[in-house]
């Protein structure tokens, strides 16, 4: 099946669900696409892990 | 120690937060003034309930967001001024059908690494790199954890004008912290 968004397309919409909520049809064109892409995919982990640091940032600063 | 000496044992640590958070050393000094001011006032409030600067800093965080809302119009309207306008996502490199022409690289598992000091001290530079009113808004996002929404409202933003700066902060540190930490992490 052809993917229906673009990887620039895909990681827009990866960093953009990061404030605020995406449309149903966004969500899962973005799931199917990262179903079948591995640079997505790759791209997607990158973008957890920044989410997890900013977490273990707050975490650090509110600790010495 | 008493309640003053602990309050200005913490100024220091209280006045890098402001400024990290407002990009201004006057409007952070006066924020770190407001809060310590706050403090001594009402001394009771704290009552050893938690640690001192975790109070100090529940306080200077409604501090920072009154100079924000207060410096409104220098804050949203540098929007369109300081930033070059290109987007970074072009920094990553797509094919001309829009699709990865390389992999993004594989940081790896960090969470070891991501927990120590050297860290922080990384990302912090690179907080620091983002131009000063787009790292006051994700800072605001991130930082002080408001809502899109609650940002929009404080500072008269559009929300499409605050997604945008939002965007384009999120890939300005993602690209710094893979070429100051992660590329070096994985060389080593």
């Amino acid at each position: 099946m052809p993917l229906r968004h673009t990887c620039k397309e895909v990681a827009a919409l990866l960093i953009a669900r990061e404030d605020r909520a995406l449309p149903l049809s966004q969500r899962l064109g973005m799931r199917l696409h990262l179903a079948m892409c591995a640079g997505c995919t790759g791209f997607e982990r990158q973008i957890l892990t920044m989410h997890n640091v900013m977490k273990q940032w707050r975490n650090y600063e509110a600790s010495d | 120690m008493t309640f003053e000496q602990q309050l200005i044992d913490c100024r220091q640590y209280l006045l890098r937060f402001a400024r990290l958070q407002l990009r201004n050393d006057t409007w952070a000094e006066d924020a770190v003034s407001e809060t310590v001011l706050a403090a001594l006032a009402k001394p009771q409030a704290f009552a050893n309930r938690s640690q001192l600067k975790t109070w100090l800093v529940g306080i200077l965080k409604h501090k920072v967001i009154d100079a924000l809302r207060h410096h409104r119009r220098e804050v949203s309207g540098l929007l369109t001024t300081e930033d070059d306008n290109t987007d970074p996502l072009d920094y990553l490199s797509f094919k001309t059908d829009g699709h990865f022409a390389q992999v993004p690289a594989d940081w790896g598992n960090p969470e070891q690494q991501i927990s120590s000091r050297q860290f922080f001290e990384v990302l912090d530079a690179c907080a620091n790199k983002l131009p000063p009113t787009q790292g006051r808004l994700f800072l605001m996002r991130e930082w002080m954890e408001l809502s899109s929404d609650e940002i929009c409202k404080e500072l008269d933003l559009t929300p499409t004008n605050l997604y945008v700066q939002l965007h384009r902060a999120r890939l300005r540190l993602r690209e710094c912290l893979e070429l100051n930490w992660f590329a070096n992490a994985k060389a080593t």
